[in-house]
């Protein structure tokens, strides 16, 4: 099917944004990458009146480390691909490179843009889950200036975020780990380049003595926004990790999971998948922190049960995305 | 507000647009896509259109050098650009060879395109440009691919006829092939 009419304004600047969203009173939508956008516009499952294309503001598409700050900074129009080939954020937020080289194919990376992601809030995207796993914040543009929306608040329900039809997002802000720290994400679907079925990201700081001295878990594809593990992060702060630790929290925080069920996978094989997965990011996160970030891939999802599980994508992710630095 | 006093569907854009070298200015609704763009106004039918929903893959284009779905992006996003189809990927090998259609008119085949031919890797052929942009993309950043890596690069792309193996191994030989002339696909 074919998008119904609508007008469109190429704007320069994340300023000329806001004010044409606000011209239109909530009636125009952001086009960044498209790729979320432009097929629910040709279901018409949405009909705005006119679309706001951001991909040449100016500012946009910087990925920057302030001084001063242990963030980074990824502007609304840097794409998918952009974040793979960027070599000082594979070296500083491996994680990212991780979640995101799961993100659908590569024609899709080259146009699709981790702030679109956010904004579009699916629960089984990965973007999302990264953003909420590190605490990060969605910085926007509205009336009244800058300003920031922390990860908790920002994601209401599916595809529906707090921010206003009528601002801007500009940039996503991420948490650089601190020292000791070991990060993983990882997931199963149905086919390579799928959205996942269920996803897990987790994020493990061990103090002086090799005890938890933070950890940090969530999930995608089983709730209606990505679901941090908030009871099971807070049992594990000060566990001196044994065997058996992450199978344990996996199978805790997975417990208190409501996953839906669907055509593609029932509930209770959901949980069964998130119990699995979160004890392998744990387990690779840990790995990582004690031994750095390039310690342990994140086992493939047939590496612990024999070979029958569904086909899966968190094989190492070397060269998943084609895109070599 | 100014916008209102026009309807949307009255609204024409220019697009000002490079397509296999060949530079075309044309005035498109904003909701036409560049898949149909480059079908009904430029008359390239090569780029074809499966799912318009960015799942099949059948639309893939080079958008200013790297793969895109032309059903997901509208023709008034490419003003400026630079586009390459199917067409135009002849011209972008270091050693075309030209051959006759059936119609009489001579084109540039890729490599890539030879390796299609010679490894049955096409069947009913819908799904062959973007299965050959994709490709094309693929082994410019990754000349020296692993099978999986092939897989894993082509998982966009469907086909019906479900040629994969056959694909799969008409890339990899590519690849070989255009190491052997010690040359990328570009
Ligand atoms: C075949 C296919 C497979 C895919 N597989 C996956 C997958 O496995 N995992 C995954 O996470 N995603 C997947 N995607 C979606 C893809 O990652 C999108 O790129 C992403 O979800 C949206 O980003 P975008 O830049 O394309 O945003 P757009 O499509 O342009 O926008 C999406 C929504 O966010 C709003 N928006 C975008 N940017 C802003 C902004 N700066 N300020 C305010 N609002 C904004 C738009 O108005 C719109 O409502 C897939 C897409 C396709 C077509
Ligand atoms: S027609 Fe564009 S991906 Fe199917
Ligand atoms: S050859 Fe027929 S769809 Fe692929």
């Amino acid at each position: 099917m074919k998008s119904a009419a609508f007008a469109y304004h190429r704007v320069r600047s994340a300023e000329e944004a806001r004010d044409c969203l606000a011209r239109y009173g909530g009636e125009a939508k952001v086009l960044a990458g498209g790729q979320s956008l432009v097929p629910m516009l040709h279901m018409r499952l949405v009909r705005p009146a006119a679309l706001v294309d951001i991909n040449r503001a100016e500012g946009l598409d910087r990925v920057e480390f302030p001084p001063e700050e242990d963030v980074v900074v990824i502007g609304a129009a840097v794409r998918h691909a952009d974040v793979l080939r960027h070599a000082a954020l594979g070296r500083r937020l491996p994680i990212l490179r991780e979640a995101l080289a799961l993100v659908g194919h590569p024609a899709i990376r080259n146009r699709g843009t981790p702030v679109g992601s956010v904004c579009h809030a699916d629960p089984a995207a990965e973007m999302p889950a990264v953003l909420a796993l590190l605490g990060g914040e969605v910085e926007a543009l509205g009336a009244e200036g800058r300003y920031r929306i922390p990860a908790d608040a920002f994601f209401l329900t599916y595809f529906t975020t707090a921010l206003p039809p009528e601002d801007v997002a500009v940039a996503v802000r991420l948490p650089l780990p601190s020292p000791h720290t070991g990060q993983a994400f990882a997931e199963v679907a149905r086919r390579e380049g799928d959205f996942a079925l269920v996803g897990a990201g987790a994020s493990v700081r061990l103090d002086e003595d090799g005890r938890v001295a933070e950890a940090r878990l969530v999930f995608c594809g089983v709730g209606d926004t990505p679901v941090r593990a908030y009871e099971v992060e807070a049992e594990l702060a000060g566990v001196r990790p044994s065997a058996g630790t992450w199978e344990e929290a996996g199978a805790a925080a997975a417990d208190r999971l409501q996953p839906e069920g669907d055509v593609h996978a029932s509930a209770a094989y959901r949980r069964e998948v998130a119990a699995r997965l979160a004890a392998r990011v744990l387990a690779a996160a840990f790995r990582r922190a004690r031994e750095g970030p390039d310690a342990a891939e994140v086992a493939g999802p047939n590496a612990a049960d024999g070979g029958a599980s569904p086909a899966g994508r968190n094989d190492a992710p070397d060269h998943r995305g084609g895109l070599p630095e | 507000m100014s916008e209102a006093a026009v309807r949307p569907e009255e609204a024409l854009y220019e697009v000002d647009v490079v397509v296999n070298g060949v530079r075309y200015v044309r005035q498109v609704e904003a909701r036409t896509t560049l898949a149909d763009f480059l079908r009904e106004e430029l008359g390239l039918t090569g780029t074809h259109i499966g799912c318009e929903q960015g799942a099949c893959g059948a639309c893939t284009v080079l958008l200013d050098g790297r793969s895109a779905r032309s059903c997901l992006v509208y023709a008034v996003q490419a003003d400026g650009a630079d586009v390459v189809t199917v067409e135009g990927l002849g011209a972008l090998a270091p050693r075309a060879r030209r051959v006759t259609l059936d119609d009489g008119r001579e084109v540039e085949l890729h490599p890539l395109q030879e390796v299609f031919q010679a490894h049955h890797a096409l069947q009913c052929g819908y799904c062959t440009p973007g299965f050959l942009i994709a490709a094309f993309e693929f082994l410019r950043d990754n000349p020296r691919p692993t099978e999986a890596e092939v897989r894993a690069a082509l998982s966009g792309n469907l086909c019906r006829c479900t040629g994969y193996q056959n694909i799969v191994d008409a890339v990899l030989d590519a690849a070989r092939r255009l190491a052997e002339e010690g040359a990328g696909p570009a």
